[in-house]
This record gives C-alpha cells, structure tokens and sequence, in this order.
C-alpha cells in the first residue's frame, strides 16, 4: 500500500462514476455515478494525507467532502422528486430544457 | 503484509461493486453495490488510520443507500427488485471518455514525482481533527453547516407538492386556505 496504489484504485473507482454519470438516463442512477466518482475522491484525499502530509487539518478536507457529498444527494433526491412530480419521468432526457 | 492483503482485497471489492451498479438489472441492488463499494472505500480509510472518517463514511452511506432503496420503490415506478434497466445513452462516447480519463490519472498517480512524507501522523487522529475542527478550522465547519441549512430548505421547496403560495395566493393575502382537503377543527 503506496500513494501510488491508493491513487490507482481511485482513479478506476473515479473513472467508473464517471461512465456511470455520462452514460445513465435515470436520473438517480447518474446520482449514484457522481457519489462513485467522490467515493474516489475520498479514497484519494485520505491517501494523499496518510502519505504525504499527515497533518490534522487535512483531515477537515474529507469531511468538506463527505458535506458535499450529503448536499449533492439531497438536492438531487428533491430534483427528481420534483422532476417526477411535474413530468412523471425521471429520465434525464425529459429534463433537458436547459440543453444548449 | 496483512495490511497490503486487506488493502489490495478491499479495492478489489470497492471497483468490482463499482462496475456492478451500472451492470446488475435492478435498481435495488445497484443501491446495495454502491453501498458496498462504499463500506470497502471506508475500511480502506481505516486502513490509513483515519477512523472518524472512515466510520463516518461507512455509517453515512449505508444509511444513504437505504433511503435511496426506499426512494426507488417510492417514485421510479417499477418493480425494483425484477425490472431489467439496461437505460443508457451516449454509451458509445461516455465508455472511451472514462477509459481515457482512467488511463489519465492512472498516469498521474503512477509517474508523478510524489514527495515524501512531511511530518508524522498525531498520536489520536480522531482527538486531533476535533481540536482543528473547533480551533484553526472552525471557519470551514461553519460555513459547511450553513450550507447544509440551505440545503435543508431548498430540498423542502423543491420536493413540496403545495407551498404557502399554492395555499393562500400570490400575494399570501387569501383569508382561508385553499385546500383539497380542508383540515383543522371546524369552528
């Protein structure tokens, strides 16, 4: 267990949301592909820390990130209760009124 | 070696369950994968000795997961255990991009010139991080809270089916309330 090995698996764990993100169509489905990606993310902060500067106060960046990732799914799970409730859908492609 | 054992054994857990959210055919266990890839990803926390974090990850999520499970049962209207949901677009582009970004920070992490350890990890990294938290970083933890306030309150407005408005008009001047249903005791 190096830097580099914890960096690697997050990496494949981030890469992996990242599919899921792009590719789903159902709203809590890209959800979940987001929470894989700050799953990773989580993995890589802890690593980066544990290894290269074990300092308390980089701890305080986890938990930012652990927040980020409870906001990220409230407000996703009051979209797609809202997108349900005006459209009776929850696929993306229902919702793309915004798209360029 | 137990620690490289359990280490390389739990990221092996963590990608796999990775992977199976997207491929399983039911929602229900997608949420279960993702749960387990999460409890992997937070013994692997506890593994580099930060064990508020890593607890706090496994219990957040499982409990996430939950909720998530209940969620799908409650508005995607299928049958969450049996429906097959094989619904995706785009796959043909969003497969090379994440391949390209793994081999990208694979790179990175690989061939970076990491810099050694600066300093050593406090003897009680728990009691550490609370003494931050409550000191130097208390800044941080505010502004976290205040945005979690906010969220609480955008969540309600955005998934509340009739507010104030819908109740008592625009202008919040309408005497009696109009409900579907009136309630209260009637005088």
């Amino acid at each position: 267990m190096t830097v580099r090995t914890v960096l690697l698996v997050a990496a494949a764990l981030i890469s992996v949301g990242l599919y899921g993100a792009l590719s789903q169509q159902v709203v809590v489905m890209v959800m979940m592909g987001l929470e894989l990606m700050l799953n990773g993310l989580i993995l890589a902060v802890a690593g980066l820390w544990w290894f290269c500067a074990p300092d308390p106060s980089g701890q305080v960046l986890l938990l930012v990130i652990l927040a980020a990732m409870t906001v990220e799914m409230a407000m996703g799970f009051a979209v797609a209760t809202s997108l349900h409730r005006v459209r009776r859908s929850d696929l993306t492609d229902t919702a793309a009124d915004l798209s360029g | 070696m137990v620690t490289h054992l359990a280490f390389w054994g739990l990221a092996v857990i963590a990608v796999l369950a990775g992977v199976a959210v997207f491929v399983v055919n039911s929602m229900a266990r997608a949420s279960y994968s993702l749960a387990l890839s999460f409890i992997a990803v937070g013994l692997q926390v506890l593994l580099l000795q930060q064990l508020y974090v890593g607890v706090l990850v496994i219990l957040m999520m499982v409990m996430e997961m939950a909720i998530m499970a209940v969620y799908m049962n409650m508005f995607m209207g299928m049958n969450p255990a049996m429906m097959s949901m094989n619904m995706v677009h785009g796959a043909r582009h969003a497969l090379p991009v994440s391949v390209g970004v793994f081999l990208l920070l694979a790179a990175g992490a690989l061939f970076a010139p990491w810099p050694s350890r600066r300093g050593s990890p406090p003897a009680d990294v728990t009691a550490a991080l609370g003494v931050e938290l409550m000191g130097p970083k208390m800044l941080a933890m505010a502004v976290v809270g205040v945005v979690m306030a906010a969220t609480i309150v955008s969540g309600i407005v955005l998934a509340a089916h009739r507010t104030r408005y819908d109740r008592f008009g625009d202008d919040l001047r309408r005497r009696r309330p109009a409900d579907p249903q009136p309630g209260g005791v009637r005088r």
